[in-house]
């Protein structure tokens, strides 16, 4: 009863959230003579929501391994944040700053496994 | 044309990343979670990226996205197989109701 009780609370606050996204007038944020501006910025409010679920797991995580899969998903989603971002603003140098966050969460994400399973950094 | 195909590739990226990092919170150990995540909002950034690519055209931008693509393809699960490695041998245990572990048999074997 507990559990099915969760359940339904989560479901409520996140479809709420997702309600809320979808329906609310998009604020005019970026240049609003773009088109496609208003899915762009729901777009970038979904994303903001799914790295939100990240946070929680970076926080709450009971193992430091579930922190560094949190951190690494949380790399990925930047990614797509910087090319959105990219076509909402029309400045193309995001995509190489998506391009150098790929980058560089790849190398860190290699160092805190190393760290995990108990070796030095310089093997 | 290109413009709402690209924001239809885009929404199937939004919709996978999202599914994704409900997977990372609601499951309930570090493979589960590393699995769905991984996968899941892999595939949806390259569905952005590609809707990216679709909405600018060939100009240099967009050639950008594709390698961006092309990288996270090749990088994502490698990051994730060294996770799970590293993981492994910290001495993380599976859950009660996984039925094989596969990895340490063939530590045992080895050793």
């Amino acid at each position: 009863m507990m559990r099915f009780l969760r359940w339904f609370l989560g479901f409520v606050v996140l479809g709420g959230l997702i309600a809320l996204i979808i329906a609310r007038p998009a604020p005019a944020i970026f240049y609003p003579d773009l088109p496609h501006t208003g899915f762009v910025v729901r777009a970038l409010y979904i994303l903001l929501l799914a790295g939100a679920l990240c946070m929680y797991r970076i926080i709450f995580g009971p193992t430091a391994a579930d922190r560094i899969v949190a951190i690494d998903i949380i790399g990925i989603l930047i990614v797509g944040f910087c090319a959105i971002v990219s076509i909402a603003t029309n400045r193309t140098w995001y995509v190489d700053v998506g391009i150098a966050w790929a980058l560089q969460s790849f190398i860190s994400t290699l160092a805190l496994s190393k760290h995990l399973e108990g070796k030095g950094f310089d093997e | 044309m290109s413009d709402t195909l690209g924001m239809v590739f885009i929404g199937i990226g939004l919709f996978f990343d999202f599914v994704g990092c409900l997977g990372l919170v609601r499951l309930p150990n570090v493979y589960n979670r590393l699995q769905a995540a991984t996968k899941c909002v892999t595939l949806g950034t390259c569905s952005i990226l590609f809707g990216v690519f679709l909405s600018m055209g060939f100009v240099a931008a967009g050639i950008k996205a594709l390698l961006c693509i092309v990288f996270l393809v090749l990088t994502a699960p490698v990051s994730a197989h060294a996770i799970a490695r590293g993981s492994h041998r910290s001495g993380i245990r599976l859950t009660e109701k996984s039925v094989t572990d596969a990895y340490a048999e063939d530590d045992e074997g080895e050793a």
